[in-house]
């Protein structure tokens, strides 16, 4: 296990530098001027000058390469332009509120779609499994912001269940309660995706050999189900789970602002709004981590539940 | 001589031609025709919005602004006044417009690297599918965050944003066939005719992904009319006052506590568009794939 760890680890670092790579083209080869961007049209030509200077951006593109690469991974991702605060400590403030909300949406929705979809694959083309696949379809069809706005009209306006901005006070009912909306929000999007993986592959995996010997030779099928069935399904969903993770992020993002809950989701909007081009360059590098990170989690889970790939 | 040489017919692909393939598809199954029939009406009044808005989408009036859905504004009216209806008819245009060309860029050229790269197989095809990989597991909203935030919200750059995040997938669901079909012994008859590879990938290995390609490409115009609207939200859609669905309900939002049809009649408009376009690219997918295709 260990020296698999090890390979995946080392597999990590090309694709770190790729992605990283990909992140620095989109923030300095495509065309633009980034100090443009920040003083609008109307800058003089020598506070554009001063700009590119502080940025960086009037090295030379190699040596720009060069240091975006090498401060990246130290963690020197330069002041906010508008806190003057190191970019770093803006995001490690807001991230444990980003963890929180991702753990728990996948959480629910794994609790919500994995019986769901083991479910569904048992009575397949019955009315259950029809209404699961359709209902499904449309949760995926949800985008985020829209499901996160429906819930806060009906649960936090309509019946005041729960409050309508922020991550409210600090006693930890008031925590829950402010998480509940957006956990539910990701939960039943991400609930729709795991319910079809989990459906489709535990299909697949019920067309075996060896579930038929198993049913031939008389094992209960509440045996083959679990020790045999579900864990051969799961495989798949957890890549797909991994897969996921890149569009939950995305999607807390929006869930974030709708219920104006800290996070890197309204961190990068404010970035946005206030052009504040070092926290968004700082953010990016910060989602090129997530996603190699994520990538990284994935194939260790994989081999975790799959023996086969480790020895690979 | 070479004349009646070329005259033998060259062995036909098992598969059928990718029109019927879609037609059986289509007939496998009945909620691939509910998305289809749903989705053209919505294209149609998006088209017919000049003739069909009962407003001006920009006109504004003071007098009548924030007023609920009524008999002279159905969808009621946003914080200018404007007719919430005409903007939703006029907004589907530009959503379809944003999401159709970026999906069929994104079609054409990670279809042809998808296609090239497995037809040239080798260390090449390892190169350019990991870069695929890579881009892959970026997610298609950060994506566009990112490329919109530095490139500035406009039309054109948004469609960039956009398929930037779907040119991996079709250069994944391209390769894959590609590889498969090269080896068969139609594609060598065609090498042994002296075909260019370029005539052999155009005629030969394009019409047997076709039809998986055009089921994709439905599935991802779904997401790219998604991804559009969640960047017009956080407010990197084309500029106002231009009316956008996401932009729309970024402005209905601001007065949810009063007003919350503003941001209701657009939030269900993407959904119906988005919903219709995944039970349309679902079914059929279904019916297509080969490996659920198997037991037939």
């Amino acid at each position: 296990m260990i020296g698999y760890i090890v390979k995946r680890l080392l597999l990590a670092v090309p694709t770190l530098w790729a992605v990283l790579t990909i992140v620095f083209v989109l923030a300095r080869v495509l065309p633009g001027d980034p100090a443009q961007t920040i003083l609008g049209d109307q800058a003089t030509q020598e506070a554009l000058v001063a700009m590119r200077h502080r940025l960086g951006t009037d090295k030379p593109i190699a040596e720009q390469y060069a240091d975006f690469l090498a401060n990246a991974v130290r963690g020197r991702w330069g002041d906010s332009l508008v806190t003057g605060k190191p970019v770093l400590e803006e995001v490690g403030k807001v991230l444990p509120y980003s963890i929180d909300l991702t753990v728990s949406a996948i959480v629910l929705g794994a609790l919500i779609g994995v019986p769901l979809g083991t479910w569904s694959a048992l009575h397949r083309n019955a009315a259950f499994d029809y209404i699961a696949r359709l209902g499904s379809l449309l949760g995926l069809s949800f985008p985020a912001f829209v499901s996160a706005i429906m819930l806060l009209l009906a649960f936090a306006i309509e019946l005041r269940w729960f409050p309508v901005i922020g991550a409210g006070g600090s006693g930890p009912w008031e925590r829950l309660r402010a998480i509940t909306l957006p956990t539910v929000n990701l939960g039943i999007i991400m609930a729709a995706y795991v319910t079809r993986v989990t459906r489709s592959s535990m299909l697949e995996v019920l067309g075996e050999d060896y579930i038929r010997t198993a049913r031939a030779k008389g094992v209960p099928s509440r045996v083959i189900l679990w020790r045999h069935a579900l864990r051969n399904a799961l495989i798949p969903v957890v890549t797909v789970v991994g897969l996921y993770l890149g569009i939950l992020i995305g999607n807390s993002v929006l869930t974030e602002i709708v219920f104006n809950r800290s996070g890197l989701g309204k961190l990068i909007v404010s970035a946005l709004d206030q052009r504040d081009y070092t926290v968004l360059q700082g953010m990016m590098v910060v989602y090129a981590f997530a996603i190699v990170l994520v990538n990284l989690l994935t194939d260790l889970t994989y081999g975790f539940i799959d023996p086969r790939i480790k020895r690979q | 001589m070479t004349e009646s040489i070329a005259a033998v017919p060259v062995e036909r692909p098992a598969a059928a031609h990718w029109l019927l393939q879609l037609r059986r598809a289509f007939n496998a199954n009945a909620t691939s025709w509910v998305g289809l029939v749903v989705f053209l009406v919505i294209v149609a009044l998006a088209l017919l919005a000049p003739l069909i808005a009962p407003y001006d989408p920009l006109d504004q009036d003071i007098i009548s602004r924030l007023e609920g859905p009524s008999a002279a504004h159905w969808f009621g009216t946003d914080s200018y006044g404007r007719d919430t209806l005409s903007r939703l008819l006029w907004g589907a245009r530009l959503s379809l417009v944003i999401g159709s060309v970026s999906i069929l860029s994104a079609m054409l050229i990670g279809g042809t690297i998808g296609i090239v790269s497995g037809y040239v197989g080798g260390k090449f095809d390892l190169v350019v599918m990991q870069a695929m990989d890579v881009l892959l597991s970026f997610p298609s909203l950060i994506m566009g965050l990112m490329v919109v935030a530095m490139l500035g919200p406009s039309m054109g750059n948004l469609i960039i944003a956009i398929a930037l995040t779907a040119i991996a997938p079709f250069a994944r669901i391209a390769r894959a066939p590609t590889i498969a079909v090269k080896e068969r012994d139609y594609i060598e008859a065609c090498r042994a005719l002296g075909y260019s590879d370029l005539r052999i990938m155009a005629v030969h290995i394009l019409p047997n992904i076709m039809a998986e390609i055009l089921v994709m490409g439905s599935l991802w115009l779904a997401t790219a009319i998604r991804t559009e609207a969640s960047l017009s939200f956080i407010g990197l859609g084309v500029r106002p006052p231009v009316a956008t669905w996401g932009g729309m309900i970024r402005e209905g939002f601001e007065n949810i506590l009063d007003s919350a049809w503003l941001s209701i009649f657009p939030s269900l408009a993407i959904l119906l568009v988005v919903f219709s376009l995944n039970m349309l690219g679902d079914g059929l997918r279904d019916a297509i794939d080969p490996k659920l295709r198997g037991g037939e």
